[in-house]
């Protein structure tokens, strides 16, 4: 999976209020949760940003609530990926359960710069720098969550194992 | 192993014990059986529309389920009326054993130990990130997403990363007013809203060894707001006495092994540990209480699932007693249960509450996450006993949460500014 895009960039501690603040969560809605991404920390940015684009953040990025609302609205909004530092731990789970493609690298953090055209190797985990003409690596994805992102998403992988389950039952 | 390796392997699903494995470490990823799933109105609604795409024919068992509509409810309006419409209406569909209606109901956290519901050794997930709150217990309980409750309803497992762990030692003796709260800000303020990242966070030491359960269950609660899978503490005496009477169930004491790893050990002497307030807009920009004298405040909230527990309301009650809200200021008490609410009115709280002048509340999350029942407008200031201070987390996106225990709360609400609670007793 080959992922390109204009960066937009954020800085530490990006909390799941400034994604999508709570005022909004009376909805589930992807589409209007996309209308206010970011809003408190800009404005315009649902505005701005624009089908394919990929998020450059600092350290902790998605810290706080565990509202997956924060990575739909995210996807919604039609961003291809997030690139961190690191990743608050409930958003990194839910990122790969709805099959948001999310990677860490903490050398691509702090060398990509806001508007930088990106290339993300998703598979191979390496991260081209277009404008710049550089090369990062991401941590690798361990081989469960690869499994989850390749069946797309944990709701499908549930899926196939309790078609399994039920075929064994029906067998014994 | 640690108490949260113990657990975790106590847990593994049938087909991982199965094999013959009975130990887990940090690091690995297991597939686990958990005891107990909930979810609330903002979360629950995703988790239904994912648990129907599984094609799970029924969820894994009714009776460990828990539904609790807090967030918004009792219902602020049109949207959320819907939202909490999905969890009873899916409830009914499903028979599910522990739904909780407006008028049964309390936030969420506060709600499920106090009803015995959640009991040592569990292993729990929750679509909601205080859902660390239980490991005050001894349980083994995590916040995840919508669609890992959706998962775990369908097929009573979840995926884990075992978590590496840090040990907090608290000794020494804690000062006048000094609870749970401003030993777990202080933690926060020493190691940052990521200082225990991907990790558990362990209490132990003499501190915490007499610390009473409602101070335990602040402390784990804040865990996730150091970034933490998970806070717990090893059950002892006072675990035994509050689980006595009210568990639902059978119920476990695990320990950590004298050689148990530890990515990580902290000390505190608690004696040094003053009254903390967290400033603007992270829990980790911690301050000494008596150092914020001139922030002028416009709203005071005593409640949530961090402190809104019966001792909670009797610390702010004791504070504010006899003395009247200052009138530049607006100050809403909101007990997290039921039970408390009624308790609080037994004990004559709630008329301590209202002849100050304060707003005495039906139990609900509201303020705490700006939903409603006191959200700031642009410019304002509160002071509350929760445990967030993000931007815009109450209300406008220029309003401004310092986060503090009960009884600077009130005494703050008394003089119209941060304040202790010796200067007005
Ligand atoms: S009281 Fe606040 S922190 Fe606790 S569950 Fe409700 S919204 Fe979340």
């Amino acid at each position: 999976m080959i992922l390109k895009g204009k960066v937009w960039q954020f800085g530490d501690n990006v909390d799941t209020d400034a994604i999508i603040p709570a005022r909004y969560l009376n909805t589930s809605d992807p589409k209007e949760l996309a209308r206010h991404i970011m809003e408190d920390a800009d404005k315009e940015f649902p505005d701005k940003v624009s089908s394919g684009d990929i998020i450059v953040a600092g350290n902790n990025f998605g810290c706080g609530s565990s509202r997956e609302h924060a990575p739909i609205a995210i996807k919604a909004a039609g961003l291809q990926a997030v690139i961190a530092k690191s990743f608050a731990r409930i958003f990194y789970r839910n990122s790969f359960n709805i099959g948001l493609p999310i990677f860490e690298s903490e050398e691509a953090a702090e060398k990509i710069s806001a508007g930088d055209e990106i290339e993300i190797d998703a598979d191979r985990g390496v991260i081209k720098n277009i404008t710049k003409g550089e090369e990062y690596t991401a941590k690798p994805i361990p081989p469960f969550m690869q499994e989850l992102i390749s069946v797309g998403g944990l709701i499908e992988w549930t899926k196939a194992k309790i078609k399994k389950q039920e075929i064994e039952r029906l067998r014994s | 192993m640690n108490i949260t390796e113990k657990i975790l392997a106590a847990h593994l699903s049938d087909r991982q014990a199965g094999s013959g494995k009975k130990e887990v470490s940090a690091g690995e990823l297991i597939n686990a059986r958990v005891d107990l799933v909930l979810a609330n109105d903002i979360t629950a609604p995703i988790s239904i529309t994912e648990f129907k795409k599984t094609g799970a024919k029924d969820v894994f068992d009714k009776n460990r389920i828990a539904f609790i509509p807090d967030h918004f409810a009792p219902q602020k309006d049109i949207k959320a009326a819907e939202q909490c419409k999905m969890l009873r209406e899916f409830s009914r569909e499903y028979g599910l054993g522990l739904y909780f209606e407006v008028g049964r109901m309390g936030v969420e956290h506060a709600l499920l130990p106090e009803e015995g519901i959640v009991v040592p050794g569990d292993l729990v997930v929750g679509a909601d990130s205080h859902t660390c709150t239980y490991g005050a217990l001894g349980a083994f309980s995590t916040g995840v997403g919508s669609t890992d409750v959706a998962a775990a309803m369908a097929t009573g497992e979840c995926w884990f990363k075992v978590p590496e762990s840090m040990k907090f030692i608290y000794y020494g003796k804690l000062n006048k007013w000094v609870s749970g709260k401003d030993l777990i800000l202080h933690t926060i303020g020493d190691i940052g809203v990521d200082g225990a990242l991907y990790r558990a966070m362990e209490f132990e030491g003499e501190v915490i060894r007499s610390l009473p359960m409602h101070s335990r269950l602040t402390m784990c609660n804040m865990a996730i707001e150091a970034g933490g899978k998970n806070g717990i503490i090893v059950p002892d005496e006072i675990t035994e006495q509050y689980a006595k009477g009210r568990a639902r169930r059978e119920y476990t004491f695990y320990t950590s092994d004298e050689d148990a790893k530890y990515a990580e050990v902290k000390e505190y002497d608690c004696s040094s540990i003053p009254l903390t307030v967290s400033c603007p807009h992270l829990p980790s920009n911690t301050k000494p209480a008596a150092e914020l004298s001139n922030v002028a405040i416009d709203q005071v909230v005593v409640g949530s699932c961090t402190n809104g527990r019966i001792e909670d309301m009797r610390e702010a009650a004791e504070v504010i007693k006899g003395r009247k809200v200052n009138p530049n200021v607006r100050m809403i008490v909101i007990p997290a249960t039921q039970k408390v609410y009624l308790q609080a009115v037994t004990e004559g709280l709630a008329e301590i509450f209202v002849n100050a002048e304060a707003v005495f509340s039906t139990p609900t999350c509201g303020p705490c996450l700006g939903g409603h029942m006191g959200v700031l407008a642009k410019g304002e200031r509160a002071i509350a006993t929760t445990n967030r201070n993000f931007v815009g987390r109450m209300g406008h996106p220029e309003s401004e949460v310092y986060l503090s225990n009960p009884a600077v709360a009130a005494a703050s609400a008394i003089k119209g500014r941060i304040a202790t609670p010796e200067e007005v007793i």
